[in-house]
Order: C-alpha cells, then sequence, then structure tokens
C-alpha cells in the first residue's frame, strides 16, 4: 500500500476537470499504454493569453489521476506565462507530497503542459533525439544527464522514480550508474563500473541470451540458432531447422536475433548469417 | 483499523481459522515447554508436535517423517533447492518455470549469478508450460527442477505428476512449490512422485511465520538452518510450537473442507467471474480456466491501470490484489501476465480475485454490483477509453 498524502486520496477519488475540450487552444498527448501511465490534456486560452479552462484524461494509477487533477486546478485562471514556469515539484508541493516511486506521475503532468502551451504557441515539437539508454521507456541520455543535475538524483532508484527509465527490463542500469558517477563527478566509481566487455565476457553473454531468450523462441517454430564465430562487434550465426529455409529468416536475424543481443550484451553488435 | 473487509485475496494472505487461533493459544499462555526438555512439561508439547506432522502428513497423504516445518514457504524453497544444489555439485543446470513465485524465481536468478545455467519453461498464452521445452531441457546435467503446483497469479494448474515422473526418469530431483494448491486442490504424495514440496501455513488458515516442507524418504538432504537436533537435525532451531500446532490444525481442517472449497467456493468464484465478464465489456479471464484452482480468477480490464482499480475498490473495502506494475513499486506489469503475453494495455488493468471458504453470497453480489460502476468511472478518465 502506498503512502498518499489525503490530497493526493481527494484529487483521485474526486478528480477536477475531467475530460476533453472540444476545440482546445493547445493539446498535449504524453506517455502510453505500454508504459503504464498516460495523459492528455486540453487547454482553452483566451485571446489575454489567460487559460480559461483545462481538461484531463488520464491513464495510470491513482498518483497519475491526481497529479492530472491537481494540474488543471493550478493552472486555471493563470496566463500562459505563469504557466510555464510550473515544474513538477510545484506539482508534488500542492499534492502534498508523492512517494519517491511516484515522482514520474508529477513529470508527466509538466510535461504535458509544456506540449500544450507549445500546441497553441504553433511551436514544432522536436522528437526525442540523442542516445537512447532506456529502450523500455524511451528515455535519452540527455534526459537522464538533465533530471540527475538538475534534481540532484543520486541513485538508479531515484532516476526510475523520476524518470521511469530503468524501470522496466534493468539492462540499462550499469549505463544509468555511468550517467550519475559522471554527472555527480564520482570518477573513481565510474571506471569501476565501465560496461566495456572483454571478448570472452561479450561470447558469454552472447551465449547467455541465445539459450535465455533467442532459442526457445525459435525452438516453438521448430527452428534453432548456432553460434559461429564473435569478431569485433560482427557476431555470426547459422539458423537451423525450420529457420535455414524459412524466408523471413533475414528479417528473425534483424528483428528479433540481433535486437535481442543488442539489447542483452551491447548496443553495437551486428549479426550476420554464416554463409559456410 | 478495518475489521469488515470483503476479503477476495486469500492468494495473499488468509484469514486464521478460528478454531486454529483457539488450538494454538494455550501453547502461548500456559504450555510454552521446551519439546526439546527432559521434563514432562516440555515433553508434552512435543507429543502435540507430532500430532501436528501427522495431520499435515495427511492432508498429503504423506509419512509424518516426511514432514520439517520452516519458518514459511520461502524457507522451504530455499532449504529444497539449496539442499538439491549441494547434493549434485557437479551438475550445473537448474530449471524452472517463467512464471513462478518470486520465492523461487529470484532464487534462480541469483543462482544464474553464481554461474548456474537456467531454464525458464516458457509459458502460451493460458500460461499452460511448453513440455517439449522441459524435455529438451532436462538432462542428466540438471541438479534440480523447481515447478509450482499452481500458479498464484492466475490459479493456473501444473502437470505435476507427468513432471515429475519424467524427471525421476532422468535422476533429477524434483521440487513443487505448494503454497497455493495446498488445501484446494487433491495433493497425494503417494500418487505424484514429486522428490520435495514446500507449502506456507498463512496461505491456508494457520498465521504467518510457519511453513512445512515435505522431502520424500531417502532423497538427500542438508540444512538450510544448521544448529541443533530438532527435526532431526534437517532444520535447527527452537520448534515454533504454537505455530507448528496451528498449520497441523489447519491442514487437519483443510482437508475437510476440501469438498467445500471445490464446489461451494468455485461456485462463488465462478458466479462472481461470469457476471464481471457480462456486465463489464473490454474484460477477459487470464489462465488454463479448465485446469484451475476453485477459488481464483484473474480478470483483465482492457483501458485503464490496476492500482487505480484497487484503490477505487478499497473505497468500498473490497480487497483484491493486480498484476499491475504501480502497486509493486516495479514498472513493469507482472511477470507472469508478461510471460503469457497478455497485451500491455490488459496486463496493466488486471485485478486477482481470490476467495475462500469464509466468504459469502452476500459479499460476492455486493461486488458484482460495485465492479462495473468502479471500471467505468477509470475508463471515463482513460484517453484510450473510446466507449
Amino acid at each position: 500500500m502506498w503512502e498518499y498524502t489525503d490530497k493526493v486520496r481527494e484529487h483521485f477519488i474526486n478528480p477536477r476537470n475531467v475530460g476533453e475540450i472540444q476545440t482546445p487552444s493547445g493539446t498535449g498527448d504524453v506517455g502510453s499504454i505500454t508504459c503504464g501511465d498516460a495523459l492528455k490534456l486540453t487547454l482553452d486560452i483566451d485571446s489575454n493569453n489567460i487559460i480559461k479552462d483545462a481538461k484531463f484524461k488520464t491513464f495510470g494509477c491513482a498518483s497519475a489521476i491526481a497529479s492530472s487533477s491537481a494540474l488543471t486546478e493550478m493552472i486555471i485562471g493563470k496566463s500562459v506565462e505563469e504557466a510555464e514556469k510550473i515544474t513538477n515539484d510545484d506539482i508534488v508541493d500542492f499534492l502534498g507530497g508523492l512517494p519517491k516511486e511516484k515522482i514520474h506521475c508529477s513529470v508527466m503532468g509538466q510535461e504535458a503542459l509544456q506540449k500544450a502551451i507549445a500546441d497553441f504557441k504553433g511551436i514544432e515539437i522536436v522528437e526525442k533525439e540523442g542516445n537512447i539508454v532506456c529502450h523500455c521507456f524511451d528515455i535519452t541520455e540527455d534526459e537522464i544527464r538533465h533530471a540527475v543535475a538538475e534534481h540532484s538524483l543520486g541513485s538508479i532508484d531515484d532516476v526510475t522514480g523520476f524518470l521511469k527509465a530503468g524501470g522496466g527490463c534493468g539492462q540499462c542500469h550499469d549505463e544509468i550508474q555511468e550517467i550519475i558517477d559522471e554527472v555527480r563527478g564520482d570518477s573513481s566509481k565510474q571506471k569501476k563500473s565501465s560496461s566495456k566487455l572483454t571478448n570472452l565476457q561479450k561470447i558469454k553473454k552472447i551465449e547467455q541470451a541465445l539459450e535465455d531468450d533467442i532459442k526457445p523462441a525459435l525452438k516453438k517454430d521448430g527452428g534453432n540458432i548456432e553460434l559461429v564465430d564473435v569478431d569485433g562487434n560482427k557476431v555470426v550465426v547459422r539458423l537451423q531447422g525450420a529457420c535455414a529455409t524459412c524466408v523471413k529468416s533475414k528479417e528473425t536475424l534483424k528483428n528479433h536475433v540481433e535486437a535481442k543481443l543488442r539489447q542483452k550484451v551491447a548496443h553495437d553488435l551486428v549479426v550476420e548469417e554464416s554463409l559456410l | 483499523m478495518i475489521e469488515d473487509a470483503i476479503y477476495l485475496d486469500n492468494n495473499a494472505t488468509t484469514r486464521t481459522a478460528p478454531e486454529v487461533v483457539e488450538e494454538m493459544l494455550p501453547f502461548l499462555r500456559t504450555f510454552y515447554g521446551n519439546p526439546s526438555s527432559m521434563h514432562s512439561f516440555g515433553g508434552q508439547v512435543a507429543d502435540k508436535i507430532k500430532n501436528a506432522r501427522q495431520q499435515t502428513a495427511a492432508l498429503f497423504n504423506a509419512d509424518p517423517d516426511e514432514f520439517i516445518f520452516t519458518s514459511c514457504g520461502t524457507e522451504s524453497d530455499s532449504a529444497a533447492i539449496l539442499s538439491a544444489i549441494k547434493t549434485f555439485p557437479d551438475k550445473k543446470h537448474i530449471m524452472t518455470t517463467a512464471v513462478e513465485h518470486p520465492a523461487v524465481k529470484n532464487l534462480f536468478e541469483h543462482l544464474k549469478k553464481d554461474g548456474y545455467t537456467v531454464s525458464f519453461i516458457p509459458v502460451d498464452e493460458k500460461g499452460r508450460l511448453d513440455l517439449d521445452f522441459y524435455r529438451e531441457n532436462l538432462t542428466e546435467d540438471t541438479a534440480i527442477v523447481s515447478i509450482m503446483w499452481a500458479n498464484n497469479e492466475t490459479g493456473t494448474i501444473f502437470p505435476v505428476k507427468e513432471l515429475a515422473q519424467e524427471a525421476k526418469k532422468k535422476g533429477v530431483l524434483f521440487h513443487t512449490d505448494a503454497v497455493q494448491a495446498a488445501g484446494k486442490i487433491t495433493t497425494d504424495l503417494k500418487d505424484v512422485p514429486v522428490d520435495m514440496l514446500s507449502i506456507s501455513g498463512h496461505k491456508l488458515h494457520a498465521p504467518k511465520g510457519i511453513g512445512a516442507l515435505f522431502i520424500r524418504k531417502n532423497t538427500p538432504f542438508y540444512p538450510f538452518l544448521i544448529g541443533g537436533h530438532q527435526e532431526w537435525g534437517k532444520r535447527a532451531g527452537t520448534e515454533n510450537t504454537a505455530s507448528i500446532i496451528a498449520i497441523g490444525k489447519a491442514c487437519e481442517i483443510a482437508g475437510t473442507n476440501m469438498e467445500k472449497e471445490q464446489n461451494e467456493v468455485k461456485r462463488l468464484r465462478d458466479k462472481l467471474e461470469k457476471n464481471l465478464l457480462e456486465k463489464i465489456p473490454h474484460s477477459f479471464v487470464n489462465g488454463d480456466i479448465e485446469n484451475r484452482l476453485p477459488n481464483t480468477t484473474s480478470i483483465s480490464f482492457e483501458y485503464i491501470e490496476g492500482e487505480a482499480i484497487l484503490l477505487m475498490m478499497d473505497q468500498f473495502k473490497i480487497c483484491a490484489s493486480s498484476g499491475s506494475a504501480c502497486t509493486s513499486g516495479s514498472l513493469e506489469p507482472s511477470h507472469v501476465l508478461r510471460a503469457m503475453g497478455v497485451p500491455y494495455e490488459a496486463a496493466h488493468g488486471t485485478v486477482r480475485f481470490s476467495l475462500s471458504i469464509y466468504n459469502n453470497e452476500e459479499e460476492i453480489d455486493f461486488v458484482i454490483e460495485k465492479m462495473p460502476s468502479i471500471i467505468s468511472r477509470l475508463r471515463e478518465m482513460s484517453p484510450f477509453w473510446k466507449g
């Protein structure tokens, strides 16, 4: 059971401003069903740049719904300029606090607000660029770096609570730790947790990933796979059984095998089929 | 404190049966003797423990000296698995399922880090094990197989008899976590050749803090707790006398109530399930409904999130649990639902209702009455709901 404040509970049980404005001045859509929470914020802004009305629709847990409800109460009646200054910390304060693991709910509120205002101003929001660290939740290195620096996040759990990064499969934990150490200037740790693999480690990890994650799926379709060689970042494999004659084998190699190995072992691996 | 809850979370823990509480109280109040003592004051407690062991063994059609008492289901699981590892130091492969309880799953993950090769048997969309995978991966190098008798989230029952027979043929030790199965379905250990089996007291109306482990005669065993001579040296430490007496009584009652569990509890479960599916669109049941515990139903409500559902239910004092990530501090939905390939949009909104003999018709009717409005209220708030 989470320790929610009375205010969080109250906003969850009696959320304000649920719904969607039919002809909104600006719309902010963030999150996805896969991630476990999503928020659609619609704004009605008058000619004096005052937010006359705000409505939300949220898919998510109690604190996601409460954060959204709180956000709408906080912005109605404010000018766009004032609203722009609202941060996730303001939402947390308004609610009298959120559990550490739930901070990302307030971050979602801030993001939706920024997107809706940008939409109102006609600013095109550029899609995320840069190195994606957490593939489960699509979080980039820059986002993590920024959050660690701005909000003094000191551990992987902090980063997960804030951005959700690292909350899924856990493969990116080493990388997140490196970013934390780097931003916080802890260079001694940095060397220790370096993710550079020796060739032997790499081969072992590839074999393990083939056994645990790839072979079971291929075997279901009557196929199999064998590791032939590892040369730098090139992984040479041989498809067997039903896979060897399957017209979709190229797709399988790229979409399934290579993606899995990149996720499990190293993000720069290239998988090729043995011609021998 | 809340006393009058509608408790449909019996796979998490159960009410301690009033008869069980009565049975154990004298051993907290008056008969506090140590069963190992030479005097009669202690010795009389040893007699009661002997009786509890008989009661426990009877539920499983086993011999009393094949059971040792532990502190919980997790201890039983760890003791069984780590003993097998020690028995066969040269065997470096171990096998379990992709849908195991964390008590086993996380131990296997831990052993993997120690250098063991671990096979996690995948399941299909109904949560049924891939038996071909099991056969292919079961080899003489396998130190132990640990497969739950029934799954805690969906109630799916696994074919433990056949699985154990195959392991036996290859000389591989077989352990089963029967924490959820015990007392709900027949678990006859003369018929099912498992080598070791774990149970937990608080899942069958005994208190928390007591478990038991079945170790079939002539199975090699290395103790998990080392110290005194208790439990024939298989589990050191002064006996938790009152709780041992409690689990014995609980097993006896479970044997008597098994029929009720399979008829009355099942009838209420089926009524709840049927009505919720009928009244709430875009909802479905998870697991193998043909082979399922009589008390469990896992229902996914699409387009909404589980923690929000549970907290809405909490307003009406209805207790259940969810496969949602947001209740656990993790962000991935339950590994069981994900292993079954339940899509994210449904996995996030999954609620597990688990009943017991203490539930009644009025409670089920109340839940059937309240759930549709809870679900539609949350759906009206969801950006994905186009109802």
